[in-house]
């Protein structure tokens, strides 16, 4: 149980500035999920809380005590890196109880915490094993349970899914989904560039651009109201549809946004005239590619079920009344 | 008919063909051998089977193809006197050559040991980031590239007795009284010749385990940093365990080069009994004392020492040379 404050955190490695002033409040108990394309300071992020950087300025609070100057040991926190980490030389077992042994924990507490932890997550066969000798998921998953054998205050989590195929990242992203259920104290902060682990894992999101927060709020919030065109593009998948000129002036605004599931195939007052470039069948959806003759790229429609459109069909697309972002100049909404 | 002759004809070549590629793979990988093979035949088969050869006659220096076959006596014969007491000679009852063993195997030994330790500190300093790490890891391994004869001579100037910049250094600091003859005296040469070869061979350990550390994944020192480790304690659980099976290897290119040690020796302390090893006693058999089939037999015998050495060295460490045993 941790309540994390970050006030003015600022982060530079010599000349290049990478965290440029984050002011960040993590209640105990959330579970916050870091998103923004590469490069655009996460794992940094995540590393200050950690305490595997120095900052460079700012103050960051555990509980209200500052933290600035405390060793990684000290700040109750447990750590998930996208490579695993796992000390290659040691079996299964000895990865997760390395960090107790050293507390000088007896056998016996240790032996009870591994094997729950081990249990939790499945991985009892393979206590004995090196991790050489385990599957990506698998070390995945002794990762996990080696942080879940620290019994932190804050589990931190960079990237943990990256390295697995899509099946598995769904499973483990249900995996810690529960465990964030179970360990309900725990802060839990993961970062990711995968929007649909963003969505479904979150309490709250905090999108960061170029060492910046951009928009801190639930999935929902930053769904249906994002703050700025950066976030409308970034947040949903396929991304929002933006068009600018005319259409949008139209809508009293330099940029206009909707996404694909906000538009209707109809032909009704105000609809886009065009031709459909390409269809695509996933099933349960179909997308359809339109191409409205005012350049950039194409208008993505989604329809439920399967469609087929041929393509250069003549098609006439229409937005749902109310479902229209608008944005400024400056990528701002508009209010009125 | 004709269509199930063709199948069977199929089915026959394929695997002919995979065999044909397999045989010529092999083909290929044994002519870019051969060079290698015929090279090491010339200089070191061929030699070695001369010296096992020289080694069982008794040749002299001024007649090498005279010399006839007398079996094992080089190594040990045994005669009776009238007296009935049994007199043993040759190179297994031969007090100069045990001494010459001692000697080596001391140095080896101690020398290794020494700069195993001194090489892995080192490899950890220059392994940590600091500003001109690349210049600094240049010219440690200046010592290594000055050739053996260089440094010998330039460090018998400088332990020289009566000119030599050490005595002056001692003097001045007071660490001695007196001028010492370093190379000379019996109880400081074997310490002379180490000094000297611990400062040439510390920076070669240093950069063959500064490679072993390399290969450390970085990440894994961040999770030790977060399970709270004691610096002293990653090193010993986790640092040295990763990087044991480079400086296996490491000590062992270093054990079968100081126990054939020579020229540093040669140079530094010549005939001093105190420093005397196994190459340097043989050279003197061989080309000094005119015995040059004995002088054959301690080369034999050292030859066999290194290689059951390795063997033992391979067997119990259970090295890998692909650097892998992770
Ligand atoms: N040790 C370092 N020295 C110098 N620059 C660094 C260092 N670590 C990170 N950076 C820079 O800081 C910026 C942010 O890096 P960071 O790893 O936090 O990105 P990220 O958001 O995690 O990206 P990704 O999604 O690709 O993992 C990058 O431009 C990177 O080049
Ligand atoms: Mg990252």
């Amino acid at each position: 149980m941790a309540h994390i404050e970050l006030k003015n955190i600022k982060k530079s490695f010599g000349l290049v500035d990478v965290i440029k002033g984050v002011d960040l409040e993590i209640f105990s108990g959330e579970f916050m999920v870091f998103v923004g394309p590469s490069g655009c300071g996460k794992s940094t992020l995540l590393r200050l809380m950690a305490g595997l950087e120095d900052i460079t300025s700012g103050e960051m609070t555990f509980d209200g005590t500052l933290v600035n100057a405390l060793a990684p040991s000290k700040r109750g926190i447990a750590m998930v890196f996208q490579s695993y980490a796992l000390y290659p030389h040691m079996t299964v077992y000895e990865n997760m109880a390395f960090g107790m042994e050293l507390a000088k924990s007896s056998k016996e507490a240790i032996k009870e915490r591994v094997e729950k932890a081990a249990e939790l997550l499945q991985i009892t066969p393979y206590l004995a094993r090196l991790p050489k000798q385990l599957s990506g998921g698998q070390r995945q998953r002794v990762a996990i349970g080696r942080a879940i054998v620290r019994d932190p205050k804050v589990f931190l989590f960079d990237e943990p899914l990256s390295n697995l195929d899509a099946a598995l990242r769904v499973a483990t992203r249900l995996e810690i989904a529960k465990l964030h259920h179970q360990m309900n104290s725990s802060t839990m902060v993961y970062v990711t560039h995968d929007q649909v682990e963003a969505m479904t894992l979150a309490d709250r999101i905090c999108v960061l651009r170029d060492g910046l927060v951009e928009q801190v709020g639930t999935p929902l919030e930053l769904y249906e109201n994002p703050q700025s065109l950066f976030v409308a593009g970034f947040i949903g998948s396929p991304k929002m549809n933006f068009l600018n000129g005319e259409i949008a002036s139209k809508f009293g605004a330099n940029t206009i946004g909707v996404r694909s599931e906000h538009i209707e195939i109809a032909d009704r007052e105000g609809a886009w005239k065009g031709k459909v470039v390409h269809s695509e069948s996933l099933g349960s959806d179909s997308y359809v590619y339109v191409d409205i003759g005012v350049g950039g790229d194409p208008v993505i429609v989604r329809q439920e079920g399967t469609h087929l459109h041929q393509p250069d069909a003549a098609i006439s697309i229409a937005p749902i009344p109310g479902k229209v972002y608008r944005f400024d100049k400056a990528g701002k909404p508009v209010r009125n | 008919m004709t269509a199930e002759a063709t199948a069977g004809t199929v089915v026959r070549t394929q695997p002919q063909i995979q065999s044909e590629l397999m045989k010529s793979r092999v083909a290929a990988a044994m002519w870019f051998l051969v060079p290698m093979l015929v090279a090491l035949a010339i200089v070191a088969g061929w030699p070695l089977l001369r010296t096992i050869y020289f080694s069982l006659t008794n040749t002299s220096l001024n007649n090498l193809y005279g010399g006839d076959f007398v079996g094992f006596k080089n190594y040990l014969s045994w005669t009776t006197l009238k007296s009935g007491r049994t007199v043993f000679s040759g190179l297994l009852v031969d007090p100069a050559w045990w001494n010459a063993v001692g000697n080596t195997l001391r140095f080896a030994v101690i020398s290794v040991t020494l700069e195993t330790v001194i090489g892995m500190i080192v490899a950890l300093v220059l392994n940590a980031e600091f500003k001109g790490r690349g210049i600094v890891r240049a010219a440690i391994l200046i010592p290594w590239a000055i050739p053996t004869i260089v440094s010998a001579k330039m460090w018998s100037w400088m332990l020289n007795d009566q000119f030599g910049i050490i005595n002056d250094l001692f003097l001045n600091l007071g660490i001695i009284s007196q001028k010492v003859a370093w190379t000379a005296t019996a109880d400081t040469a074997m310490t002379a010749v180490l000094i000297v070869d611990i400062w040439k061979t510390t920076p070669f350990m240093a950069l063959l385990i500064l490679a072993g550390l390399q290969m450390v994944p970085k990440d894994v020192y961040e999770a030790a940093k977060i399970d709270g480790v004691h610096p002293v304690k990653v090193f010993f659980k986790v640092t040295l365990p990763l990087v044991r099976p480079a400086v296996m290897v490491a000590v062992i290119f270093r054990l079968l080069d100081a126990m054939r040690i020579f020229d540093l020796i040669y140079v530094l302390t010549p005939n001093s009994k105190a420093t005397k090893t196994m190459s340097v006693i043989s050279r003197e058999n061989l080309f000094d004392f005119d015995k040059f089939a004995y002088g054959s037999a301690q080369s034999t015998l050292l030859f066999l020492m290194i290689a059951v050495m390795t063997g033992l060295y391979i067997w119990l460490g259970k090295v890998r040379f692909d650097g892998g045993d992770r």
